[in-house]
């Protein structure tokens, strides 16, 4: 117990929690706008955006994220020399974390356009055929009628994005940003006795953040489905 | 398919050359972003670069053993996380309150824990209590993580995909003097195992690029050892370009591989072809059974 006591003391596991959490909002927020920005090109007219965007799709659904996030941390911050944030305050780890920022939202844009795709699909097609025949062009018809639908449809499987997207922060332990997984793998190895309580303590946090976002989302996809 | 070109009318003689105009626009914006990261990446493309790719030992040395290790990972752990959804899957329909309440607390748990973390904890698991030691442990490491989490995937898919039989089915079984175990084992399981059958084959993708993350504790898997190329030839963009092209056609045929199943499947079979969404979620194609 003591022990226990002056592990939590050595290493600040609230602070790893924090870095967690950060990761997963500003992830979700990038692979959000991106993953939108996909699904309307794979939906649209126009042939070398809806190509571009099933490559860009399917190309990163097949690649591993920790691959992903190795390309930003090595070619883009290292090879490229492009740094995301002002360089006096920041130092290379907040490079690492904005790249590995970038990473998970690369990824998840992919999944979440996807999960709009899906939640198009549930737009029956007798409102698309009624907004044209109100006489709006596609990106009209797209911003006034589908996509409002489509995203309370695709509130379920934008859920799970969001809690996949949560687990896979720890996937950026890869390039050195001390998150959560990070913080267990030091802590296991400097108090080896411990395994099983830090194990415990740091899966409890986890459930705690996944839990009640599973719940909401459930909540929320049935409050807000579009009765038909 | 049909839905998304029903979203738009069929362009008129102005909206074709308004096409035009906004594809050549979009070309030379992707062939432009292309540029500025090859002109960025430039001395990391250069042929000498390359040149290593055509020795035979980088891929002997390197390349084949990280697949390898890839590979087998990924192999073991579809086999154990199938015993382990099947078990939990069973578990979670069972009669007893007590193992499907056990069953359904295991399963979400598994699903809640990152990869990662379990991976990380069954390998100091196995190297502190000196059970294995070396590539043993990270092997055994990457496995009960993959194992863990698929398996609590699969025996979601048997659950949705038993409950998404039509009830007539259990009826007919106990009508004809079946017992619950057996209806299940011998009515149930058999169909839903056949309409999981492309969500599995898709599932081997998340195990395949799970096996990544073998990174971490020191698995010498494909990125694993692609590193080591780098490191020998300073070629790091080139050797995670390649290890990415390795990954993508894999996954590639994987996936066309689960459609061939999906459509051969979806001429055969009357119930629902059932999905998984990347975090676990199992989707069936509809909510009801197709047969009231």
């Amino acid at each position: 117990m003591e022990r226990l006591m002056q592990m939590l003391s050595d290493y600040n596991v609230l602070a790893a929690f924090w870095t967690t959490i950060q990761l997963t909002v500003y992830g979700a927020i990038g692979a959000l706008v991106l993953g939108t920005i996909v699904a309307v090109m794979r939906v649209s007219p126009v042939a070398v955006f809806s190509r571009a965007a099933a490559l860009w799709t399917n190309v990163i659904l097949y690649t591993p994220l920790t691959l992903i996030a190795f390309f930003f941390a090595f070619g883009v911050l290292i090879k490229m020399n492009i740094r995301l944030l002002p360089e006096p305050p920041a130092t290379l780890l907040d490079q690492h974390f904005a790249m590995g920022v970038v990473a998970i939202a690369v990824y998840h844009s992919s999944l979440v356009a996807e999960a709009l795709r899906s939640g198009i699909n549930t737009v029956p097609l007798g409102q698309a055929e009624a907004a044209r025949a109100l006489g709006l062009g596609f990106g009209q018809s797209l911003r006034e009628v589908i996509l409002p639908q489509a995203f309370r449809g695709a509130i379920a499987p934008l859920g799970s994005t969001l809690i996949a997207l949560c687990k896979n922060t720890t996937v950026v332990a890869t390039i050195s940003v001390t998150e959560a997984a990070a913080l267990m793998k030091s802590m296991i190895e400097f108090y080896s006795d411990l395994i099983v309580p830090i194990f415990v303590i740091m899966v409890t946090g986890f459930v705690i953040l996944t839990l009640p976002l599973g719940m909401f989302f459930t909540w929320w996809s049935k409050r807000a489905a579009v009765l038909r | 398919m049909s839905a998304q070109n029903l979203l738009f009318d069929l362009p008129g003689p102005r909206a074709r050359a308004r096409h035009r105009v906004l594809a050549v626009v979009g070309v030379l914006l992707i062939a432009a972003l292309v540029a500025g990261a090859v002109y960025l990446l430039r001395n990391e493309l250069r042929w000498a670069m390359w040149r290593p790719f055509i020795d035979p030992v980088t891929w002997t040395a390197y390349l084949l053993p990280g697949l390898q290790a890839t590979l087998t990972a990924a192999a073991i752990s579809v086999v154990t996380s199938l015993v382990v959804g099947l078990l939990l899957g069973v578990g979670r329909l069972a009669a007893q309150p007590v193992v499907r309440a056990a069953s359904g607390v295991l399963v979400e748990f598994f699903r809640a824990v990152p990869v990662l973390m379990m991976m990380v904890f069954a390998y100091y698991a196995f190297i502190y209590s000196g059970v294995l030691r070396g590539q043993a442990a990270s092997l055994a490491g990457v496995v009960v993580g993959l194992t863990l989490y698929n398996g609590a995937v699969i025996a979601e898919l048997v659950r949705s995909g038993v409950h998404a039989l039509p009830k007539g089915q259990t009826e007919a079984g106990l009508a004809v003097g079946l017992t619950p175990g057996q209806t299940l084992r011998s009515i149930l399981l058999p169909q839903a195992i056949r309409a999981m059958l492309p969500a599995l084959v898709s599932q081997l993708i998340v195990v395949l690029k799970d096996t990544a993350l073998g990174y971490l504790i020191v698995y010498a898997e494909l990125l694993q050892r692609s590193q080591n190329l780098a490191a020998n030839y300073g070629n790091i963009i080139v050797a995670f370009f390649v290890a990415g092209v390795i990954f993508v056609l894999i996954n590639w045929a994987l996936a066309t591989l689960a459609h061939r199943l999906e459509a051969w499947l979806s001429t055969r079979q009357a119930g629902h072809v059932l999905h998984v969404a990347e975090g676990g979620a199992v989707l069936t194609g509809d909510e009801t059974p197709a047969v009231r």
